[in-house]
């Protein structure tokens, strides 16, 4: 059974059928590789982008990766979307050192882990790649830029706004937030509660509950904060999983539509919620624009415009002039609100 | 009684009715392998833009380097019938040890050493499973798969370690001065020989074709098969747990999930490089151009722009087909032999009627 003939001629013909193969992938290489050599080799200021998200298919960084496209497009240069199918900093890894041996001109990636893609993103520096960071950021001295969505004190603002537009600025309101030690939830809601003693002195936030982000433990917190509290009039749920579940509650409850639900969700989350009238608005930041605005940063890095600096300034087309503010960070805006008006442009 | 073994199993492995030897070592399949590996690299250098660069080399061999380690004692496990799907699991324990204890204060040298260690117990656990319970590998290291990783990801959580001495995780990254290939190509290269004498040139890498190809002949010519596969697998899980602290310092990065799915990268390259998954046939230098092989084949194919799912695609194809080659081969050889057995058995008996008439 394991006679030697048999080994050989395997070997031979394994030879020719992986030769096949290799031809394959041989054309789908050349194919590839086309436009990436025009773009390097074309004319002296052409702009090469790579786009590298935590993972690709992923309804939210396929959003920024076409905002980013978008921005390419208008300014001249060429882009590409690369990366791993799930989301860990090791498989990041290979796309950033891929980049650099590419000579992509920027890099704009979203970080896995804040230290572990570091010295892979070193590297590609010192081949004179730019870094720009959007969605989440690594250690400031390992990229040039960091685009950053929103800052907590506008993410506390706008939900604070929301509520209070929604239950006429009078009232008891709770927080359904995602665990009790989770640092981002915990400083928008210290945030959330100076902004309601400042402006909003009628109202009155009654609880903080936790759902865990579990949609099971959050669906039971909302559950139990609407009994314990008759008079409740609205809940703000800072976590999308947390608005999520809270939704389904209240959308199949007798309080549907009379208590009000606002926080950060995401469209197509929350979704029916807006469309069956149990949630108004609610708030995120717009990920098309975020990559719309890392790219037009990558080109004013790339073109000279910028050294990423404290107190440079940029144009970023149709969003606008830019400034870097303090460790190479800059702010895309206020939140964005999602309400009917506007749910239908979004699919993340 | 092992010689006898060994007489009565080398020839079948190694010897070819009397051709040369460069002949044999010319149309195996170990060399079908070399010379595709060669085929992929000549055609991405002249295809595929910058794959010719000195960073290709640093970072193609940086990369694959957990899989060659663990390739090597995975080789000697299926050549003899068993299979390790635990060894991911075990470097991502080990490197969640290394982040621990480094965090713990203990020096990096004495975490490594305890990390490794750690890797070489769970090899023990498999191997007390599997030889001295009894149970099939295949049932034990799919078990301990999640149980290793279960152990990894609940001591550290979702959180990595990130913060290791800057000595050693240069070290992990620096390359022999004046070339670029990696520093770990050196205990690679080391560990290569070692296990390339262990299987080729002693009696106890005989008995592991001896115990793949037939284990109960084996047993009764005297060789211990239950102390070998227990060997094998601590082997295995150390080398894991080397290959696990090698990780952790390249990415600077301890993680419960780290390695995750690279079982399945390591055996398929092992079955590339031409080790039968039924046991009893392979060679190392086969299995280490099976892993440099679809090591190039990825880096060119990214290189070139191609996504990650494309080159699984690829790579996924590649192993089928030199699989499928294989066993198709074997059969149209045996049918071919038993035809010509046939025609031989008539020709002989019609001379043997001819005398008579």
């Amino acid at each position: 059974m394991f006679g030697f003939t048999r080994t050989r001629r395997a070997g031979v013909v394994a030879a020719i059928a992986v030769g096949a193969t290799l031809v394959i992938s041989g054309c789908t290489a050349g194919g590839g590789n086309a436009p990436g050599g025009d773009g390097g080799d074309g004319d002296g200021g052409d702009v090469s982008i790579t786009m590298l998200p935590k993972n690709l298919g992923n309804p939210y960084f396929d959003t920024s990766s076409s905002g980013a496209e978008e921005a390419v497009e208008e300014f001249g240069g060429s882009f590409e979307e690369v990366g791993p199918s799930e989301a860990s900093p090791t498989s990041q890894v290979q796309y950033i050192q891929t980049a650099a041996q590419q000579g992509a001109s920027a890099l704009i990636v979203s970080a896995n882990d804040p230290e572990a893609i570091c010295d892979a993103l070193d590297e590609a520096r010192s081949a004179d790649v730019k870094v720009v960071t959007f969605d989440s950021d690594t250690n400031p001295e390992c990229r040039d830029l960091f685009i950053n969505q929103a800052t907590s004190e506008g993410i506390a603002k706008v939900q604070v706004d929301l509520i209070a537009e929604q239950i006429g600025d009078a009232g008891q309101i709770a927080v359904l937030s995602a665990s009790a030690n989770a640092t981002n939830q915990n400083a928008w809601i210290e945030l959330m509660e100076a902004e309601l003693a400042a402006s909003h002195p009628d109202i009155e936030l009654v609880e903080v509950v936790y759902g865990d982000d579990d949609d099971q433990t959050s669906f039971d917190k909302t559950a139990a904060l609407l009994q314990t509290y008759p008079d409740l009039k609205g809940i703000v749920s800072p976590t999308t999983v947390g608005i999520a579940a809270a939704a389904r509650y209240l959308s199949t409850s007798d309080f549907k539509g009379k208590v009000a639900l606002t926080g950060l969700g995401t469209p197509n989350q929350m979704r029916e919620y807006v469309e069956d009238g149990t949630v108004t608005a609610f708030a995120l930041w717009n990920p098309a624009d975020l990559g719309y605005l890392a790219a037009f940063a990558a080109q004013a890095l790339v073109s000279g415009d910028i050294t990423g600096a404290e107190g440079d300034s940029f144009e970023a087309g149709k969003l606008g002039s830019y400034e870097v503010g303090a460790d190479g960070a800059v702010l895309l805006g206020d939140p964005y609100v999602f309400d009917a008006e506007n749910i239908g442009d979004f699919d993340f | 009684m092992t010689a006898v073994t060994t007489d009565t199993v080398a020839p079948r492995t190694y010897q070819d009715h009397g051709r040369p030897l460069w002949r044999r070592a010319l149309l195996t399949r170990e060399a079908a392998i070399i010379g595709i590996l060669v085929l992929v690299v000549v055609v991405a250098l002249g295809t595929v833009r910058n794959f010719d660069s000195p960073l290709t080399v640093t970072y193609l061999l940086r990369d694959i380097a957990p899989i060659l380690l663990i390739a090597l004692p995975m080789t000697l496990i299926i050549i003899t019938e068993e299979i390790d799907l635990s060894v991911a699991s075990i470097v991502g324990l080990s490197s969640v040890m290394t982040g621990i204890l480094t965090q713990a204060g203990l020096p990096f040298p004495a975490a490594a050493v305890v990390a490794i260690l750690v890797g070489a117990m769970a090899g023990v656990v498999n191997g007390f499973l599997v030889t001295v319970v009894g149970l099939p590998s295949l049932a034990v290291t799919i078990g301990t798969l999640a149980l290793f990783r279960g152990i990894a990801v609940g001591l550290l959580g979702t959180t990595a370690i990130t913060d290791f001495p800057e000595e050693w995780t240069d070290l992990a990254k620096a390359n022999i001065p004046g070339t670029p290939i990696p520093l770990i190509v050196v205990p690679f290269v080391v560990l290569a020989l070692v296990f390339a004498i262990l299987l080729h040139f002693t009696p106890f890498g005989r008995s592991l074709y001896a115990i793949g190809l037939n284990k109960e002949a084996a047993h009764f010519s005297g060789i211990d098969v239950g102390r070998t596969k227990f060997t094998l697998f601590v082997l295995s899980g150390a080398v894991s747990g080397f290959a696990g602290v090698y990780f952790t310092l390249l990415y600077s990065n301890a993680r419960g999930d780290n390695a995750m799915g690279m079982e399945l990268q390591i055996i398929a390259a092992v079955l590339l490089g031409g080790v039968s998954i039924f046991g009893g046939r392979g060679a190392l230098h086969g299995v280490i151009a099976g892993v440099l092989l679809i090591g190039t084949l990825g880096s060119a194919l990214r290189l070139a722009g191609v996504t990650s799912d494309i080159i699984n695609v690829i790579t996924g194809v590649l192993l089928i087909v030199s699989v499928v080659s294989a066993s198709l081969l074997a059969w149209l050889h045996r049918s071919r032999s038993a035809a010509i057995g046939r025609r031989k058995g008539r020709r002989s008996a019609a001379g043997a009627a001819a005398p008579t008439r």
